[in-house]
């Protein structure tokens, strides 16, 4: 074991060059042998079901989260396809107008809190330590404490809904009609405590990679050297941090309204609900750039790779991602044109949601020149990179649209809003999302997809998705409001509501083709080898899937593209212990070598903290004593899971 | 591309078309400054989306038959960075134009010095309006439900308020919505200009019959509007048959009074729409049913049948007191 005596500044790179894609030492195969050996064992999990509960692994993690946000999208899909059966002829008596409100509140809500979000955190916390070159995440077991924290949230939205408690209030939940006076029962407190959940485990996750990516990059990969993706998302992460707590406040102080009797939303006693919608579009805006960051971040990834050349314009995307992460925040205020509020003020708003054009559409371009000035390879991968700007840029125009105040005052709440922002998620995050899976399968699994039925996906995906909602710009400007169970005949919308059916059909035929599609790849899949697509980035130097441990050793960076500069070897460091999880810390900026951390192990205390949460998140449904009760068992979990570590055997103690 | 172009033709066509809910049509002021700014939107965006599609096209098929290369590790594209330079540009000009010209059409909307403006106050409940005519003196006023009558060419200012959740007074050929939002007053100002009947429709998510919160809107010369206020400040018709007075004696006395008014009957209810020239209006619980008797009928017998979770319960009539009332209200004209 090659262990350095002392550590005081932190271990030199060695320039020791392996190969890179067979095993990582040439010079002391035995030793090397030994040293894997030892590195498997250190970082396994238990076996079995125990360790199924207990694991900490970034990457069986992020492939749990995967699962469970990707079901959560097919059944918030399913309440899609009922409500555009609904809506497919007028004064239809398919959905009672009740059953219409549950459902695009849980298609809504399901979409954005379960699945938009949780799944580019999935793919996120997978990608980022391989990325980045570390061991793991920065704080493991907050990690699966945020995977169980959110499942029980998911659980509680759809059990309610089973149960016919599920919240009908629209994904917004606006005041009054979710206060006590016009929300009897505990529809809209299951809301509530669903964003309560979904919102600590994406604090969790975002604090976990901002700490990741700050401190825990290869030596070598300095800011300048990070990938595009680690950049956007780090924007992303920071943004989480700021727009969150907007929302918990808005839904707590609801809870408030509903459980204490305060009276922070009634006007008749001095409340205000334009309070309400302040605090939710805080959040709520930035949230739409939360989860389409990722994307952007996706795209740049399969650009360079499937063009053969660096993304054009590395600083300027950076520069631009900052950019959308700032004005996001300066922009909630279009949501609320209508609202009546100052009319100087809102053309302030007006111009700073127009300028967000400018870093979009320069981000844009550079993909453009990218594909221009390089060699594309047309992989199903590129394909959705292609059909994303196609679609997004769409959803961006219409945006640039609805974000002056007049024009708004027209196309707010109606259809024509519903297609933007459809073109913005699907067409921002979603293509993004399936060109990830196609390009990052390998990674995940060991195994590629089908290029075949991935191509079938793609079209099918392509042509439904434009059928389904192109229509809707033209029948909000026929008229058509959101949020309306039916409507009557005459009004001339019948059309293109069916066409807009047919579109969501060929959507669930794409779908079912990718669910096969993957299904068929994890058992009969071409294995993919480490690098099957020839790109340049850290997490294609690890194995397919890789080892718990990530790397045998800590690679070192020298440039942007480190696979394609040094295309036969990669520098590699050592000195991290073997024989404890050990993480190397490097400096924020430069990623110099800084520290050795003692990494946690597997531990079941992050699944029972979660549990300890949920009970008392449930249980402030019913009463407010389950918040002094519940202090109990969060105390117990919170002091198992943060019980000093006893050293191992034969192991040195940390200095701190 | 082909895709965009049939899409962008569709919009073209659209510019042209007619209805009376669609913001494409206008019938007064404030909806035509905001359709020419619709118009300046579309063809500056089509022209941005033109240039993504025409470079993304030329980008896929411009090396498609090369040999694959090794990948570039690094590049430098000075030509790009000036290409780069020249979109900015072009951008912050699209920006600046729309910026500008939004600035301006907002401003125009709120600009109507018209001192002779009729002022009505909308309030919204679920589901249905309540409209009160307040100009002029106040012998003047008056208060109707469900339906909007506007002279041409003159300002209307709405005084918008609601009675519960937040609502959306939406009348697309007049003008864009404005919120009712509980504990506060928003004003919109409307100058209808072409006669004709226009629908406004509840744009804010407001339970569960937001679908059925309409309020048509109809739009006369001064002089019909006259006639029509005259006989809107008149008391209700005094029953001309034995049918109707037992009906108006089963409205005061049965549930009826208790939420509803008529102006002329022992009836004071404030808390569902005001019926005293009911069979005068278009349509039924905010325009969820065109008006007949028949609709009328049914409406009475089984409300929560007709507009399931409508705040009118099912008051339960002998089928003699049922086609009294519905009697008695169908001769409120």
């Amino acid at each position: 074991m090659t262990r350095p005596p002392k550590k005081t500044t932190g271990p030199a790179p060695s320039p020791r060059r392996p190969k890179k894609e067979a095993t990582p030492v040439v010079a002391a195969p035995v030793i090397a042998a030994a040293a894997d050996a030892q590195l498997e064992e250190t970082w396994a999990d238990a076996p079995g079901f125990w360790g199924w509960l207990t694991t900490v692994d970034h990457k069986r993690i992020a492939r749990r989260y995967l699962v469970t946000a990707f079901i959560f999208f097919l059944l918030a899909g399913l309440a899609a396809v009922a409500m555009r059966l609904q809506l497919s002829k007028p004064e239809n008596t398919l959905l009672s107008p009740a059953r219409y409100n549950e459902l695009f509140t849980i298609h809504g809500s399901t979409m954005m809190f379960i699945f938009a979000v949780p799944i580019m955190e999935a793919v996120t916390v997978f990608l980022i330590p391989l990325m980045v070159g570390a061991r793991a995440l920065a704080f493991p077991r907050l990690n699966a404490y945020s995977y169980w924290v959110y499942l029980a949230g998911a659980l509680t939205l759809w059990i309610g809904f089973i149960l016919n408690v599920g919240p009908d209030i629209g994904w917004f939940a606006y005041t009054p009609l979710s206060g006590p006076e016009y929300s009897a029962g505990h529809r809209a407190d299951i809301w509530a405590q669903m964003i309560t959940f979904t919102e600590i485990a994406a604090l969790a996750v975002a604090v976990n990679l901002m700490a990741t990516i700050l401190k825990m990059r290869a030596p070598g990969m300095t800011l300048s050297r990070m990938p595009l993706f680690a950049w956007s998302t780090l924007v992303t992460s920071l943004m989480t941090i700021f727009a969150l707590p907007a929302v918990m406040l808005a839904s707590s102080l609801l809870m408030s309204d509903r459980l204490l009797g305060t009276h922070f939303y009634n006007a008749a006693e001095g409340g205000d609900h334009i309070l309400y919608q302040h605090l939710f579009w805080f959040f709520g805006h930035p949230e739409v750039y939360i989860i389409f960051l990722p994307g952007l971040g996706f795209v740049s990834m399969i650009t360079a790779t499937f063009s053969r050349r660096p993304v054009f314009g590395h600083i300027v995307m950076v520069l631009a991602l900052i950019s959308i992460g700032f004005l996001a925040f300066g922009l909630w205020v279009h949501h609320m044109f209508a609202t009546g509020l100052p009319r100087l003020g809102n053309s302030f708003y007006t111009a700073a949601s127009m300028a967000i054009a400018l870093p979009s559409g320069v981000q844009i371009f550079c993909w453009i020149a990218t594909i221009w000035s390089g060699r594309p390879v047309f992989k199903t991968p590129l394909l959705w990179v292609i059909g994303f700007i196609v679609t997004f840029v769409i959803g961006g125009l219409s945006g640039v649209m609805v974000a002056s105040v007049p024009l708004d005052l027209q196309l707010h709440d109606t259809y024509f809003v519903v297609a933007h922002f459809h073109y913005v998620l699907i067409g921002g995050a979603v293509f993004p999302l399936f060109g990830a899976f196609q390009y990052w399968f390998p990674k995940f699994t060991g195994r590629m997809l089908s290029e075949t039925l991935g191509k079938w996906h793609f079209w099918l995906f392509f042509i439904g998705f434009n059928v389904a909602f192109f229509p809707m710009h033209i029948l909000g400007l026929m008229g058509m409001p959101r949020r309306v169970y039916t409507y009557p005949s005459g009004m001339g919308w019948e059309r293109y509501n069916q066409i807009a059916t047919l579109g969501g059909v060929i959507v669930v035929v794409s779908v079912l083709s990718f669910i096969v599609n993957v299904l068929t790849s994890l058992r009969r899949g071409v294995p993919a080898g480490d690098n099957p697509w020839d790109a340049p980035s850290l997490e294609w130097a690890a194995t397919s899937p890789p080892a718990p441990y990530n790397f045998a050793h800590t690679p070192v960076i020298s440039s942007r593209e480190p696979l394609w500069e040094q295309r036969e070897v990669l520098p590699i460091m050592t000195g991290l212990s073997t024989a404890e999880r050990e993480v190397l810390v490097t400096t924020p900026v430069d990623a110099e070598p800084d520290n050795r951390q003692s990494s946690p192990d597997p531990s079941i205390w992050p699944f029972v903290a979660a549990i300890a949460t949920t009970m008392v998140l449930i249980g402030t449904i019913f009463s407010e004593w389950a918040l002094v009760w519940g202090a109990v068992p969060l105390t117990i979990a919170f002091s198992g899971w943060f019980w000093p570590k006893r050293p191992r055997r034969g192991a040195k103690q940390e200095p701190q | 591309m082909k895709q965009a172009a049939s899409g962008l033709i569709a919009l073209l066509l659209l510019c042209g078309c007619s209805g009376v809910q669609t913001p494409l049509d206008p019938a007064g002021d404030q909806a035509a400054s905001i359709h020419t700014m619709w118009n300046v939107m579309l063809v500056v965006c089509s022209f941005f989306y033109a240039l993504v599609i025409g470079g993304l096209l030329w980008a896929v098929v411009r090396r498609r038959r090369e040999p694959v290369p090794e990948p570039q590790a690094s590049a430098h594209d000075p030509g790009i960075e000036r290409t780069l330079a020249v979109w900015t540009g072009l951008i912050l000009a699209g920006l600046t134009l729309l910026i500008s010209w939004s600035f301006f059409v907002d401003r125009s909307l709120a600009q109507t010095h018209d001192d002779q403006a009729l002022h009505i106050t909308v309030t919204g409940y679920q589901w249905w309006w309540r409209v009160e005519y307040q100009d002029g003196p106040v012998n003047q006023w008056f208060e109707t439900a469900n339906e909007i009558h506007l002279p041409a060419g003159r300002t209307a200012r709405i005084k918008l308020e609601s009675g519960d959740v937040i609502h959306s007074f939406w009348a697309p050929n007049l003008a864009g919505k404005m919120d009712l939002i509980p504990g506060r007053h928003n004003v919109l100002d409307i100058t209808p200009r072409r006669i004709g009947v226009y629908r406004s429709q509840c744009a804010e998510f407001c339970g569960m019959q937001h679908a059925h919160m309409a309020l048509p809107i109809t739009v006369e010369s001064p002089e019909a509007f006259k006639v029509w206020r005259a006989h809107q400040l008149q008391a209700a018709k005094a029953p001309t048959s034995q049918q109707e007075a037992f009906g108006k004696a089963v409205f005061e006395t049965k549930a009826c009074a208790f939420c509803h008014k008529i102006d002329g009957a022992d009836a004071g209810g404030r808390t569902a729409p005001n019926l005293t020239h009911l069979a005068s209006r278009p349509s039924l619980a905010a325009d969820a049913i065109p008006y007949s008797r028949g609709a009328l009928a049914g409406w009475i017998s089984d409300p929560q049948g007709m507009k399931p979770g409508t705040k009118m319960p099912n008051v339960p009539l002998t089928s003699a007191e049922s086609s009294a009332v519905v009697a008695y209200l169908d001769s409120l004209k």
